[in-house]
């Protein structure tokens, strides 16, 4: 007879860990499959881990775990070709414990995730992929896996399969998506010397610093390149909209090249080593792409739900959230005599909704879908927004109301001003 | 709007001979139709947009060179005919990233 579990996890990524963690801790039998070779091997994040999601899970995670640096500046460009306007925030008090985030490589950081799991008590394994759910009767029994007789039962399954979210389509919770509803991201990690490190960046010690570039970074494709500080390496990355690279016939590796090479950034990078080259998709759609999360016997979490807030580079803590929302769900049906149909499971939807995770979503609704169907904020007022820098900052023996007058004239004529602030007033709109 | 120009830098098989593969001896991605791609597809879209070059055309075919996939998902996405059979590789086969 094939083996039954509590609950089966699909995806050993942080919201399937988060799911199986929390399980096993309350002492639910439960199955952690992870198609990699080891938690991590499939997986790619710009390298941001926000600590209090985390810290939830387990306290005072970071003085285990294999954190890269807890960031205290974030940095953030509006690059033109050849200059950048930079808004920065830097603040002490992210130099203490219990820190605001920190850089992670996600192959260490995932392994070491799931170790607590099994830790816990969660049962993992890896290399197995699973190819479909098991459906009897109109509810979700177990996985089909790739290893001979891999058929596996459980009371729950759990979705945590990541962006393609391949097993909640075949189930019908979501159509395919389409490529304005996923960026694509390439990234590399560049080895660089601790103290070259530190001196570029102006850190002390294990202080880290985030670049978040806007603008020439993507050609006008909606997106953003990344700069991001970790022990010794850095990661360099640059994120398009699909659907843009499509239009504008462009390769993804030969933007990062750009990125690499401007002259403005080339010089925090100067000297490094490649280390490794990644690809991986990022769900943009926001609340309009969220597929259906909870079906009888199945609940959806994570990128597999599409949950990420592109705007403020969140993702891995949604997960979390919504892998621990999964997981006392899952526990509270089986208190409350085991109804694990979509009725039982249904408050995993509704607290989702509730909670950051739902509430951020929402207000950010539209966002994505403004900035891509309206790209003259990347491609017009960031360099703009340079000109006006340099006009004003250049000292020639212009007195500066002409200078005023000139960046004025500089926004276009009448028609082209009104336009200019109707799209910042439609920018604040989707936004607020 | 014209297309960006951009700089060319260092080639795609640099990048990639930095990344760890554990190749399937069958590929997991299927081109559906190469009729498709000679009559319907002009630019051959994924041969562009492939972050990993793993699309090329010959002339009569479309030649997939899934050793080097991230397993991405953007073809299948991406491919405007719906035209490419995407599934995760066997388990443990693939793309193993060390670090990322």
């Amino acid at each position: 007879m094939a083996e039954k579990f509590d609950v089966i996890v699909v995806g050993a990524g942080p919201a399937g860990t988060a799911c199986a963690y929390t399980l096993a801790k309350a002492g639910v039998n439960v199955l952690l499959i992870e198609r990699g070779e080891y938690p991590g091997s499939k997986n790619v994040m710009g390298g941001v881990l926000y600590r209090k999601m985390m810290d939830d899970i387990i306290p005072e995670f970071y003085k285990e775990a294999p954190v890269e640096r807890h960031i205290v500046e974030q940095r953030f460009m509006m690059l033109d070709q050849e200059s950048a306007v930079t808004f920065s925030y830097k603040g002490l008090e992210w130099d203490q414990e219990p820190y605001n985030n920190f850089t992670v490589l996600r192959a260490k950081f995932d392994q070491w995730f799931a170790d607590q799991a099994v830790k816990q008590g969660a049962l993992l394994i890896n290399e197995t992929v699973v190819r479909e759910c098991i459906v009897e009767n109109g509810k979700v029994v177990g996985v089909r896996t790739d290893r001979p007789e891999g058929d596996l039962y459980a009371d729950v399954v759990v979705l945590a399969d990541g962006v393609n979210s391949l097993l909640a389509k075949s189930l019908g919770f979501h159509k395919e998506f389409r490529p304005d509803e996923v960026a694509l991201a390439v990234m590399e990690v560049l080895k660089l010397d601790k103290k070259i490190i530190e001196d570029r960046f102006s850190l002390e010690g294990n202080q880290g610093c985030t670049f978040e570039i806007f603008g020439d970074s993507t050609k006008g494709v909606l997106g953003t390149a990344w700069l991001y500080t970790n022990k010794d390496s850095v990661n360099i990355g640059v994120g398009a909209m699909l659907s843009g690279l499509i239009k504008h016939k462009m390769k993804p590796y030969e933007l990062l090249d750009y990125v690499k090479n401007h002259p403005v950034l080339r010089p925090y990078i100067q000297g490094c080593e490649q280390q490794e080259y990644l690809a991986h998709l990022i769900p943009e759609g926001g609340y309009h792409s969220m597929p259906r999360v909870v079906g009888n016997g199945v609940i959806v979490v994570g990128d597999a739900a599409q949950l990420v807030n592109a705007i403020h580079r969140e993702g891995s803590n949604m997960a979390m959230a919504s892998g621990v929302m999964a997981a006392d769900t899952i526990i509270q049906a089986r208190e409350l005599g085991g109804d694990f149909s979509e009725r039982g499971l249904d408050n995993y939807r509704v607290n989702l909704l509730n909670s950051f995770v739902g509430q951020d979503l929402k207000k950010y609704k539209d966002a994505t879908h403004h900035f891509e169907k309206f790209p003259h904020y990347f491609d017009k007022y960031i360099p703009m927004m340079n000109r006006a820098a340099s006009q004003m900052f250049t000292i020639d023996g212009t007195p500066k109301r002409e200078k005023q007058k000139k960046i004025w004239n500089d926004l276009g004529s009448a028609g082209e001003k009104f336009r200019m602030a109707r799209d910042l007033f439609q920018a604040w709109r989707v936004m607020k | 709007m014209t297309q960006p120009q951009l700089p060319k830098g260092q080639s795609i098989e640099e990048k990639q001979y930095l990344v760890r593969f554990k190749a399937d001896t069958q590929s997991h991605l299927h081109v559906l139709s190469s009729d498709v791609c000679a009559t319907q597809c002009p630019d051959k879209l994924c041969t562009i947009f492939c972050p990993a070059e793993v699309y090329k055309w010959e002339e009569v075919r479309m030649h997939v060179g899934y050793e080097g996939c991230h397993e991405c998902g953007s073809c299948r996405i991406g491919c405007p005919y719906e035209n490419i059979k995407w599934e995760y590789p066997k388990g443990g086969h693939g793309i193993i990233f060390r670090l990322g």
